[in-house]
């Protein structure tokens, strides 16, 4: 067990409910074991980063939180029990790659709404609030697939936030976007947190990791290479894998 | 001897002193034609639809008889649905054969592998890209269907057509099961068989430019549609 955040987190984040644990989780696929043994804690109100070279398994990781995949050991826990249809309707996910519906913006929304068993004129309300704080508004009737890249991103944000998620997964949203559509997606997850939203987000930006991170789970060949707040993690690394990840080394050891 | 241009131009006089007959037939075969391809896509589209999102045991060898059903010979269905439907046959007491339910029901078995093979292969395509956000939305498997055959509706229209062109062009099942009984069960398709037979060349393809003219307008149609509604909206 590599669970050291509990220790090491800011105070008022510490003292919240856990909502989602991983117990010793591990996910094999072609006879190779790509996520081993993590053990984690995601706390009610907090902003983890998971962070990582490339091939990590942070993606995966994240799936495997959220259920899209089942771990070949260990479990999930969501507020110390097993995750049901409940827990998932309580949180949801932005993809690195948008996922669009063969619709127009409005009816990607509405059906995401839908879905969440709202509809009628409290649909139409709330469909209307998500299109102008995701500042789409004018693109409402628009087909979601020929919107840009940061246009797309937004939508997606905004129809993962229209069910009033508990906790949301981001996995690295802002990769393929210019500074002004990071800077939105980011006010938009900012404001999901004020709002009490639960974040936990892959990236790979260091400046982004300083906005947006109050702890970071560093992974290491599918392994918990470190946990602390995020300025302990990114100033003065503990492991080599991170702090060969901050100088911009490429650190090749399979283990840690 | 018979000269083709006379034979041809005397189907155009045929056509343009549109008679009654004439209607009766067209009416007719349009009638069982799209009430079969209905039928098929009542059944077809979901079967197709839950055999390409979803992974379950049979799934394989189901995918297999459906590719397989697909190039059902019509005469077997033909004389399937005839044994059937036969009075000493299973469902004889309903009295069905040589009737144009006889022939829609006969038509629908050989049309409906054909939609459900084919909205499995639309319907796993799509899949492919929603089944991640789906299953993060945790969606139910009856929305699911729902939402891939909305979203794949435009794609779906060539596969209804598939089984129109099919459906229509069929002779085999509707001669064995129909009778070809004329003002009852007769469609342009059999009667171009028995008019050719008899030696009626100018009917026949007076007929068979009709058949193929209804082909081509519907088929032009439902493109036309699916083309706009791509192009404004849904890209």
């Amino acid at each position: 067990m590599r669970d050291t955040v509990m220790d090491m987190i800011p105070a008022q984040v510490a003292t919240s409910a856990a909502l989602l644990e991983a117990r010793n989780l591990s996910f094999e696929a072609g006879g190779k074991r790509l996520i081993d043994g993590v053990s984690l804690t995601i706390r009610e109100g907090s902003r983890t980063l998971i962070m990582g070279a490339n091939g990590a398994g942070k993606s995966l990781l994240l799936r495997l939180l959220h259920g899209l995949l089942p771990p070949s050991a260990g479990q999930v826990l969501w507020r110390g029990a097993t995750p049901d249809h409940t827990a998932r309707r309580a949180q949801s996910m932005v993809f690195q790659r948008p996922v669009m519906l063969r619709r127009s913006v409005l009816a990607n929304l509405n059906f995401a709404l839908s879905m969440h068993g709202v509809r009628g004129a409290q649909r139409a309300t709330e469909a209307g609030r998500a299109l102008d704080m995701a500042g789409l508004t004018d693109l409402a009737r628009h087909p979601a697939r020929v919107l840009s890249g940061g246009e797309q991103q937004r939508l997606a944000l905004a129809r993962a936030l229209i069910g009033q998620p508990h906790l949301l997964f981001l996995d690295e949203p802002t990769s393929s976007l210019d500074p002004a559509s990071t800077q939105m997606i980011e006010s938009l997850i900012d404001a999901a947190h004020a709002r009490g939203v639960t974040i936990v987000m892959v990236t790979h930006d260091m400046g982004q990791a300083r906005r947006m991170g109050d702890e970071v789970i560093f992974l290491h060949a599918g392994q918990v290479a470190e946990t602390g707040p995020l300025d302990q993690v990114l100033r003065h690394p503990r492991s080599e894998a991170a702090r060969a990840w901050t100088e911009g080394r490429l650190y090749t050891n399979s283990t840690l | 001897m018979f000269s083709f241009g006379d034979i041809m131009s005397e189907a155009f006089v045929l056509i343009l002193n549109w008679d009654r007959n004439l209607s009766e037939i067209v009416a007719l075969s349009l009638r069982v034609t799209l009430s079969a391809v209905f039928l098929s896509c009542l059944i077809g589209l979901p079967l197709g639809a839950l055999v390409g999102a979803f992974r379950f045991p049979g799934r394989g060898i189901l995918t297999v008889l459906l590719n397989a059903l697909m190039g059902l010979p019509p005469v077997v269905v033909g004389l399937f649905v005839y044994l059937m439907l036969s009075a000493s046959g299973p469902l004889g007491p309903l009295q069905l054969l040589y009737t144009p339910l006889a022939m829609i029901i006969a038509q629908t078995i050989l049309v409906t592998p054909i939609v459900a093979a084919l909205t499995k292969q639309v319907v796993e395509d799509l899949h492919g890209e929603y089944a991640e956000q789906f299953a993060s939305m945790g969606l139910r498997a009856y929305d699911r269907i729902a939402a891939l055959l909305w979203d794949a509706r435009y794609s779906l229209m060539t596969v209804a057509l598939a089984g129109f062109g099919r459906a229509v062009a069929e002779v085999g099942a509707v001669l064995i099961v129909g009778g070809n009984i004329n003002h009852v069960t007769r469609v342009m398709t059999t009667t171009i068989a028995l008019e050719t037979s008899k030696g009626n060349l100018e009917l026949a393809l007076a007929l068979g430019v009709l058949l193929l003219s209804i082909a081509v307008i519907v088929n032009a149609v439902v493109m036309a549609l699916r083309a706009s509604a791509v192009r404004a909206a849904y890209a």
